[in-house]
């Protein structure tokens, strides 16, 4: 039975790896050209093919045919190691996420395991290194400036990340995403509990940590994935081009599509958690339980259904790129430790205190 | 002198930044939905559609050498436009005209008229200095070529794109 088990998770991991997620990285660099040049009032690239749609396609064609430069004064190990070290746990952490119900029986998640958001921050928290890395082997000023700002960056988040999470399992008493994602679907969204057991004294009293905590989460997130107006580690205005100012060619492409899918794998995060991953509103289409017969097609309005989320906070994150100036430094810190990171261990109290009161 | 810069003073609600975000978010969703529904038009889509029809009467393009009604040339090759150009773009080489021509009054004309288009810079000197009416700013802006020697506009060529402008010039007058 276990060769069973290596082809479903194979067949898995190469289709919403490598022929979704990725054609998605590329499809998202289009769409932030593309909503940024209407948000200008500009055009955007729109030559080749459809709607400029062949872009990426293009895009990746040029980077691929580039000469692949390493400057001479770079530690040239970790120079090339750095790209993979932000590229790889940026596409791991797509292994926990539940992208569909079932299909044809089997689960559509690649790793059912029982401890997803712990996963995908142990995972995620290690792209900092290559970011790091990256910084210190270019053996120049401005990624090494770049590769500070990001370790202390992406580090102070990592805690009001991880806490605003915090009053979610609690609420859900569970560590499975797929099981999160079902109990969302019977008893309401986190940020829309009007069906199911949500619609309770409970359900709307624990509304507003779970909005609290949605806040942090997707501020968190936007400073994680060191987008504006978090962008401070590659600035082009101060630091040319931060931690990849030294990177050309594919080593380059590598930074820029592990930025986009650890977007990808953010906006997936945050609609597991909060949005009712691949269920629909008000109870739709929801399975009686997790190992319920769920017919095909079913199944795929499900992995439509989050896609379709997915998508639309990738759009959200895009707007809010070409709508908020960044930061400055200190500021970010100090919104960072001085608030979020009160703001979410208060959040963890008051999800408590409600939850005792209507235990 | 140092100056202080008084920062305002923000209602509770406006320090939550929120409602900036909310009221930036209104604005550049109002331009991507105008741009998108074709309300507001900025950009031309360049080599298919072209500013040449609206272009301004005093649009400064290619500078070029016209001829007169009679065919003549009407550069007399004084070389102030080559002295005057800023960028030295203009090269002139002057030649006298045989007495046995039929403009023969005329004495000197240019053997070789050279504009480095690379070097131009359109300012239109060149047409505000020629006493003779002979070099003209014209509308071509999509100036290219593959080479430098291709960027350099000879004799021929600035006939070429400046062809026959008819208007009086006193020189040629023989009662004068």
């Amino acid at each position: 039975m276990d060769w069973q088990i290596i082809i479903a998770a194979t067949v898995k991991i190469v289709v919403f790896v490598f022929l979704v997620t990725l054609p998605l990285v590329a499809m998202s660099v289009w769409a932030e050209r593309r909503v940024s040049a209407a948000i200008q009032d500009r055009v955007g690239p729109n030559r080749v093919g459809p709607a400029g749609l062949l872009q990426a396609v293009a895009d990746g064609i040029k980077f691929l045919l580039k000469e692949d430069f390493t400057p001479d004064h770079v530690r040239k190990g970790y120079f090339w190691l750095a790209p993979a070290l932000v590229m790889v746990p940026a596409l791991m952490t797509s292994a926990v996420l539940p992208f569909g119900s079932s299909l044809f029986g089997e689960k559509m998640v690649i790793a059912d395991l029982d401890v997803g958001p712990l996963f995908v921050f142990a995972v995620a928290s290690l792209s900092v290194y290559g970011i790091v890395l990256a910084g210190w082997a270019s053996n120049s000023k401005y990624p090494f400036l770049g590769g500070v700002r990001a370790t202390s960056q992406m580090i102070s988040y990592e805690i009001s990340l991880g806490l605003s999470v915090v009053p979610l399992i609690m609420i859900y008493g569970e560590l499975n995403l797929s099981s999160i994602v079902l109990y969302q679907a019977q008893n309401g969204w986190a940020l829309l509990p009007l069906w199911g057991d949500g619609l309770s004294l409970k359900g709307f009293l624990l509304f507003i940590p779970v909005l609290i905590s949605f806040i942090v989460f997707m501020t968190s997130m936007f400073a994680e994935t060191n987008r504006l107006p978090f962008d401070l580690p590659e600035c082009e205005t101060e630091l040319v081009a931060g931690y990849h100012t030294e990177y050309s060619s594919m080593k380059f492409a590598l930074f820029f599509l592990g930025e986009y899918a650890a977007m990808i794998i953010g906006s997936g995060l945050a609609v597991t958690l909060f949005l009712g991953g691949w269920s629909l509103p008000f109870g739709w289409l929801t399975p009686e339980s997790a190992d319920a017969v769920v017919p095909w097609w079913h199944g795929l309005i499900h992995i439509g259904t989050f896609f379709t989320k997915v998508i639309l906070l990738i759009l959200f994150f895009i707007v809010i790129r070409w709508t908020l100036p960044r930061f400055r430094y200190d500021q970010l810190m100090r919104l960072g430790w001085v608030f979020f990171f009160e703001i979410a261990l208060f959040n963890v109290v008051l999800t408590a205190l409600i939850m005792w009161w209507l235990a | 002198m140092a100056i202080v810069v008084k920062r305002p003073k923000l209602k509770w609600w406006e320090q939550l930044y929120i409602p900036g975000i909310l009221s930036g978010m209104r604005i550049t969703l109002g331009h991507f939905y105008r741009t998108l529904s074709g309300k507001k038009k900025v950009t031309m889509q360049y080599p298919e559609e072209k500013w040449d029809e609206h272009l301004p009467e005093h649009y400064r393009g290619a500078p070029a050498l016209v001829k007169d009604e009679q065919d003549r040339e009407r550069c007399v090759a004084c070389q102030l436009c080559e002295f005057i150009c800023p960028p030295r773009a203009i090269t002139i080489k002057p030649e006298e005209i045989p007495s046995d021509d039929k403009w023969a009054k005329v004495e000197k004309r240019p053997k070789a008229f050279d504009i480095d288009m690379i070097r131009c810079i359109y300012c239109g000197l060149c047409e505000e200095v020629c006493p003779e009416q002979a070099i003209y700013l014209r509308k071509d802006y999509a100036i290219t070529g593959t080479s430098r020697a291709e960027m350099v506009h000879d004799k021929d060529k600035l006939y070429e794109i400046g062809g026959v402008r008819v208007g009086l010039v006193n020189k040629w007058n023989e009662l004068k």
